[in-house]
Formats: structure tokens, C-alpha cells, sequence
């Protein structure tokens, strides 16, 4: 792997290979002294044209517990019209010596267009790109799902498996969500199951050809049983108006309500008997697609993929500026 | 340089062999008595054509020229510079200049400037509405009546979409001949919300890329809308790139149901999909977008049987800094002049779809026609009007933008081989090209 710039072209082994270093990365992590030296004398740019504190945060704290040099560059609003183009910015953090770049960007295909330019020889790390991809995130999600698929399986440390049989629920605008994107893509390439619970509106007119099945009741969807339910952020520019008619209908179609997280907690991770998991991509809307008790349910898992985001990012700029396990 | 010129053993149409004598600015000879007139003529200069096709000048509907006010993209002169090369002696300049062309004066000066530079007949397009703003009527009568003698009013970039606005306008031309060439794009069907606009083809392709999608519906409600329109005022409507499966099924059906309607097709929507979006380089960015493979089927098919009348390159020059950003930040449109017998080539003919006779219809003939210019696309007869293009069909090459004669280098085919090569242009009996290479233009200009 030269560059992380979507989950569609990862293969198993890639996603297994950066699953398992995370978990060894997240092994440091809990020592005493949060750090390793792999990547002293390196340097690591987050090139940020959109906010995301959260993402910012997590990236700098997996490059800092690798020793990195990281430089941060909000570039907020850049385009043509206002000058700087994204060629221009990336040439000069070129030459600040970045050895990786992690960009998170408002247009769909920013970080592919990066890493096939000639612009920068730097590897390449897409933190979200439009509503294309979140590489990360999926990643993340999938190291979460992992845990406790494999510890309810009985499996006596998650390396080297999968998710060979676990169905994941995915709820809400699938359209908008590059989070949905980059997880419906891994999620298969490791073995899942994935169905989809939105209104029409909020899925791609092509859904079809997917290889997911599709649910336009989260009733429906809950009804099959499964083992992981995973709310979408509804963005609140996307609330009214022609998507769907308001916030709360939405809540009462496709909300995480306290009567749904009802029937999850009877839910199960295949036939273990374990509870079966909530997942949310954050930040959330409370009251809209998911309740408060769904958010802070035993079964959530929301506080876990925030740390698990830390693991994940130090495994793949790891992988990608060591080229491999040697740490 | 002289002015009369023997074509030895050009085939037109792609036909026999045969002798051509340009003098005067007509074809003066064609065959055996080419070649003994031309022996009586002093400073004849013999051109040898040998196994390359003879066939009219072509003439695009659709050129960008982007002058006035975009002349970093393209000017009139380098506009039809890479007109001449490309085979063109006519070419219809599209209305979205700076300011647009919706006034006589404007329309006059793109005219003139045209005449100047004297690479190609430029014939401008008028404005449907006031700075393409789709809300009043521009002074198409005006226009009309100009030296320009505007007959074809566009607001292409835009679609008139305002359904009684287009009716109106169809009614009002009808008083001078004129026609509406449509972009046909409902907006609101290609607007997403407050933020973006369309960037690409709605389907499985935009859907994995995460681009706000443009479906084919957009365009084909409009088509269909307008041909109803049409029929019923009794008007005539041209559709401008025609780029799905359902647009050329709608057209096929007004046809036969008699409505006055023509359509044309650009070389890039014959042979390219949306397949390419997937590497995000903006070149690849177009309005309408890239379709799917069955659309471009379906366009060949359109295009053999006569449901879709003509190639328009549609060619859209834009400066380096306007493509090499990100896609959503990317201006839209592809250069074509210098490619579109190429393309069209590789797509219609080397696929057995048409012949010869059938390009010079879809590429001179129709588009004379239909843009009311009785000089241009006329058959390569002695008697008749020098405008002719030389083709080897035989050679291929390497589209290199950085050659181009256009400002702009924003063409899909970069690195690409394809089929033909305009080997010379004839611009009535004036050699705007010769050899491969650009001449001097009727005015004198070098490039
Ligand atoms: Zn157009």
C-alpha cells in the first residue's frame, strides 16, 4: 500500500493487516509511556479544507505516539476563485518535507486526485473526502465490530480474523455518508452481511447494484436480527425540506427510539447469546437518529470507536510510511 | 500564394479517385477536365492527394469561442484556428461570452471579428434571454435583422427552462426563420440541495464516487417537454448534445410524428463512459455528463439511422487552472474541434456504422442546413463553393493537446491514438491548412 484512499480497494489482506497492527498499536496505547519511535524524523501534515476537530485530533495523537513531526494546515474554503488551488497548498507543504499527507476535504475524490498528481511524493491518507469515502473510519469501526464478534466466538485474541458472518444493519443517509461508503465496502471485503434502512430519498438511485440488501422500514431491518446496528449522522442541513418532511418523522420512521433499542437489546451476536452492538459514527444528533439511552446503552459502542480511531490511525501511517510490521 | 490549386487523385467521399481544380474560390473541375484546365492556368499549385478522401468542410452548431470576455480561454482567432485545423469552415459561436451575446452589437462584434481573423465562417449564436438568465427575452429581432443574421438562438450552458418562456420564444423566431437550439437540463432535477450542483452521471459510477448525480431524466423531461412545444407552435427546435438512451428514443418518436426537431451529438459522447470519472481528473468533466456504455450505443444507432442529424463538437477551451484542481472546484466542457474527426471516425465509421457520405451529411451537409448557410455543405461538384477539407484516413496519432491550436488543453483524448488526419482545409478555394500544418488564414494571418 502506497496510499489509504478508500475501503473499495483495500484488499482482505490489507484490511487484516492494518486491523491487526491497530491492535498492536492499541496495545501501546494502554502502556505507561504512550509511545513509539517508528517514525521520529518523519513528518505528517494534516491538510484539513474542512473542519473536523475530531479527526484532527485523532490523526496527531497516532502520529504523535509514533513520534511523528506533525504539521497542521487548515486550509478551510480554498478554491480556485479564492486563489490557493489544492495544487498549490500541497506544493508547499512538499516543500516542508511531508512524508504523509492526511487530508480530509468538502470535494468527493480530493485525496485520489492527490495521490495520482504528480504533486507531492508523499503518501497519501484520505480522512474523508466529500461523500465519497472515510477510509478510517470504516477501519475503526470494522477494529470495533471485531472485538466482539470474535470474544463472544470464544476467540482468544481478535489478529487474524474476520467478520465472516456478521450482519450489520446500516441506518439513515446513506447518500450523503461517506461513512457508509467506505463500510459497506469493507464490511464485505471482511465477510459481513449488510443491509441498508433508509427512506428512498436517502439512498443512491443505483442502491440496486449493490451488494447489500435494502430495507425502507428500520422495523423491517430489525426484524431480521442484526448482530450490529449502525446509525448514520443525519446532517441537520439535510433535516426538512425534500429528503424527508421534518426531524420528527424522521425520528419515528428511522430513529434509534428508546421502543427500537427495545427490540435491539433482545438482539444477539449470532447464536452466542452476547448482546448485540450499536455503532455511531459521531458526532450525534441525539433525540433525532438516535435516542439518549440507545447512545448510552451497554450496548453502545460509540466511546470504544473514538479510541479505537487513535489505534487504527497509528496502524495506517505505520503501514504506509514503514512499509510494514518491523515496529 | 496562388489561388488556383489541382487535387490529384483525391477521393471524395471516399470514392474513386479523381482530380479536383480549385480557382476563383470555387471547384472549378472535377476529373479530366481538371487536370486539362489546370494545364492552361499559370501558378497553379498541384496538390498531391493521393489516396486521401475529399469531403466538405466541415461546419459545427457548436463552438465555444469565448470571446468577448474569456479570452484567456479562447479567442475568435484561436478559436478558428483550431477550426481550420480541424476541418471546419464554418463554425456557430455559442452565446455564454462576457458579456453574453444577446444584444445586435454583440453579436455583430463576434462577426466581425470572425471576418478578420478569416480562418472560418463564424456565424454567432444568439441569446434566448437576457444574459442567459432564462427570464426575458433577449432582442432576438434584433439580432436577426443585424449583419450577423442570427438565426440560431441558444442559451446553451443553460436550459430555457421555464416552460412558457420557451414557448414564447419558439412563437417569436418563428417571424424570421430562426430556431431554438436547446440545452436541454431541467435544473431542478440537477440541482442537490443548497450546496452542489450535478458533477457527473447519475448511476452505480457516481453513486461509489460520492458526486452529486446528474440522471439522464433531466434531459429527456426537457427533450420531451419541448418537442410537444414545438409541435404545437408549429415551431423548429434543435436539441444540442443529445447524451442518453432516452433522449434519442423521444427524438425518434417526434420524428415520426412529424415535428420539426433536430438533434445534434458531440465525438466525446460517442466514445466515451462515465467509467473514466473514476480517476477524478477533471478532464473528464463535461455538461451533459459522460453516460453509461448503452447510451453510447444507442447515440451510435441514433446517429446512423438519422435520428440524431449532426455532430457539434461542442468545444468548451478552458484555462490549465480551471481543470488541474479538485473535480467539484472544475469547470466544465472538453475541447473538440481538433479531434472531432477523429473521434468521429473511430466511433462511426471504423465501426461500420456509416460511410463516408453519411460523415459529410452529419458533419457539413446537415449542419449548413440547418444553420440556414447555403454556401457551406455543399456537394464537391465543379460549380460549387470551395470549402473542402483533405482527410488520411489512414494515419493515426497520438492526441497531443500541447499541439493543439486551441487555448485550451483540456481534451479527453490526451495519450490517446486515434484514427485520421485532416491533411488540408479549403476555405472558399483558400488554403487555411495545407500539408498538416496551418497556413495563413483568408486574411492574410499567419498563426
Ligand atoms: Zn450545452
Amino acid at each position: 500500500m502506497r496510499h489509504l484512499l478508500s475501503t473499495a480497494d483495500l484488499s482482505h489482506q490489507d484490511a487484516l493487516s492494518i486491523l491487526d497492527t491497530a491492535e498492536e498499536m492499541s496495545a501501546v496505547s494502554s502502556r505507561e509511556v504512550k509511545k513509539l519511535p517508528t517514525l521520529r524524523g518523519r513528518t505528517v501534515v494534516n491538510l484539513f479544507y474542512e473542519d473536523s476537530t475530531r479527526t484532527r485530533v485523532s490523526f496527531e495523537a497516532a502520529a504523535k505516539r509514533l513520534s511523528a513531526d506533525v504539521v497542521n494546515f487548515s486550509a478551510k474554503g480554498s478554491s480556485v476563485s479564492k486563489g490557493e488551488s489544492l495544487k498549490d497548498t500541497v506544493q508547499t507543504l512538499e516543500a516542508m518535507g511531508a512524508d504523509a499527507v492526511v487530508i480530509r476535504h468538502s470535494a468527493s475524490g480530493a485525496a485520489a486526485q492527490l495521490a495520482a498528481s504528480d504533486w507531492t511524493e508523499a503518501a497519501v491518507v484520505n480522512a474523508g473526502d466529500g461523500t465519497h469515502e472515510h477510509p478510517t473510519q470504516a477501519l475503526l469501526d470494522a477494529l470495533t465490530l471485531r472485538r466482539d464478534w470474535s470474544a463472544a466466538h470464544a476467540a482468544g485474541s481478535p489478529r487474524g480474523t474476520d467478520l465472516a458472518g456478521m450482519k450489520v444493519l446500516i441506518v439513515g443517509d446513506v447518500l450523503h455518508s461517506r461513512v457508509a461508503r467506505s463500510n459497506i465496502w469493507l464490511l464485505r471485503t471482511l465477510g459481513a452481511e449488510v443491509s441498508l434502512a433508509a427512506p428512498a430519498t436517502l439512498l443512491p438511485q443505483s442502491v440496486s447494484s449493490w451488494p447489500v440488501t435494502v430495507h425502507y422500514s428500520l422495523d423491517d431491518a430489525l426484524a431480521e436480527g442484526p448482530d450490529a446496528v449502525m446509525m448514520l449522522r443525519v446532517q441537520a442541513e439535510r433535516m426538512g425540506g425534500a429528503f424527508f418532511p421534518h426531524a420528527a418523522e424522521y425520528t419515528r420512521r428511522w430513529g434509534l427510539t428508546d421502543e427500537r433499542l427495545e427490540v435491539v437489546e433482545t438482539l444477539t451476536l449470532g447464536d452466542t447469546g452476547k448482546p448485540a452492538v450499536i455503532l455511531h459514527p459521531g458526532p450525534m444528533n441525539r433525540g433525532v437518529e438516535i435516542s439518549a439511552a440507545a447512545a448510552d446503552s451497554d450496548q453502545s459502542r460509540i466511546t470504544d470507536q473514538v479510541a479505537h480511531g487513535v489505534s487504527v490511525r497509528m496502524a495506517v501511517l505505520h503501514l504506509l510510511l514503514t512499509g510494514g510490521h518491523d515496529a | 500564394m496562388p489561388d488556383s490549386y489541382l487535387i490529384a487523385g483525391a477521393r471524395p467521399y471516399g470514392e474513386e479517385p479523381t482530380d479536383l481544380l480549385i480557382a476563383d474560390g470555387v471547384i472549378a473541375a472535377v476529373g479530366e477536365q481538371a487536370r486539362s484546365r489546370a494545364a492552361q492556368l499559370e501558378g497553379i499549385t498541384q496538390v498531391d492527394a493521393a489516396g486521401q478522401i475529399a469531403l466538405p468542410g466541415m461546419v459545427d452548431l457548436h463552438t465555444h469561442l469565448r470571446e468577448p470576455g474569456r479570452e484567456d480561454a479562447e479567442t475568435v482567432e484561436t478559436g478558428t484556428r483550431a477550426a481550420a485545423k480541424g476541418g471546419f469552415t464554418a463554425v456557430h459561436a455559442m452565446a455564454n461570452s462576457f458579456p453574453a451575446a444577446d444584444s445586435a452589437g454583440v453579436v455583430e462584434q463576434v462577426r466581425r471579428l470572425g471576418q478578420e481573423a478569416g480562418w472560418a465562417e463564424v456565424h454567432p449564436v444568439g441569446a434566448v434571454t437576457v444574459g442567459l438568465e432564462g427570464k426575458q427575452l433577449a432582442e432576438l429581432g434584433a439580432m436577426a435583422s443585424s449583419e450577423a443574421q442570427v438565426r440560431m438562438f441558444s442559451d446553451d450552458g443553460h436550459c430555457v427552462a421555464d416552460a412558457q418562456l420557451m414557448r414564447r420564444a419558439l412563437e417569436y423566431v418563428k417571424s424570421f426563420g430562426g430556431f431554438i437550439a436547446q440545452h436541454a437540463q431541467d435544473p431542478s432535477l440537477t440541482s442537490w440541495g443548497t450546496s452542489s450542483a450535478a458533477q457527473m452521471n447519475e448511476g452505480e459510477v457516481s453513486a461509489i464516487l460520492g458526486l452529486p448525480g446528474w440522471p439522464s431524466v433531466a434531459e429527456e423531461a426537457i427533450i420531451a417537454r419541448d418537442v410537444l412545444l414545438a409541435d404545437y407552435v408549429g415551431s423548429r427546435v434543435h436539441i444540442c448534445h443529445v447524451s442518453t438512451k432516452g433522449s434519442v428514443e423521444i427524438i425518434r418518436w417526434a420524428k415520426e410524428r412529424g415535428v420539426s426537431v433536430t438533434a445534434e451529438v458531440t465525438p466525446h459522447h460517442l466514445m466515451l463512459t462515465d467509467e473514466l470519472v473514476r480517476s477524478y481528473d477533471p478532464v473528464y468533466k463535461v455538461n451533459p455528463p459522460l453516460r453509461t456504455e448503452a447510451d453510447v450505443q444507442a447515440l451510435r444507432e441514433g446517429l446512423a439511422d438519422g435520428t440524431l442529424d449532426v455532430i457539434g463538437t461542442d468545444h468548451a477551451p478552458h484555462p490549465t487552472q480551471a481543470k488541474e484542481c479538485e473535480w467539484q472546484q472544475a469547470a466544465m466542457g472538453m475541447t473538440g474541434l481538433e479531434t472531432a474527426l477523429s473521434g468521429v471516425q473511430h466511433a462511426m465509421v471504423e465501426t461500420g456504422l456509416i460511410g463516408w457520405r453519411r460523415f459529410a451529411e452529419i458533419t457539413s451537409e446537415r449542419p449548413a442546413a440547418i444553420g440556414g448557410h447555403a454556401d457551406q455543405g455543399r456537394p464537391l461538384d465543379a460549380g460549387e463553393p470551395a470549402h473542402l477539407i483533405l482527410v488520411d484516413a489512414d494515419a493515426r496519432r497520438t492526441v497531443n493537446p500541447e499541439e493543439h491550436a486551441t487555448k485550451g488543453r483540456n481534451s479527453p483524448f490526451r495519450g490517446i491514438e486515434l484514427p485520421g488526419r485532416v491533411t488540408a482545409t479549403f476555405l472558399g478555394g483558400h488554403p487555411t491548412m495545407l500539408h498538416g500544418e496551418l497556413a495563413s488564414s483568408r486574411t492574410g494571418r499567419t498563426a
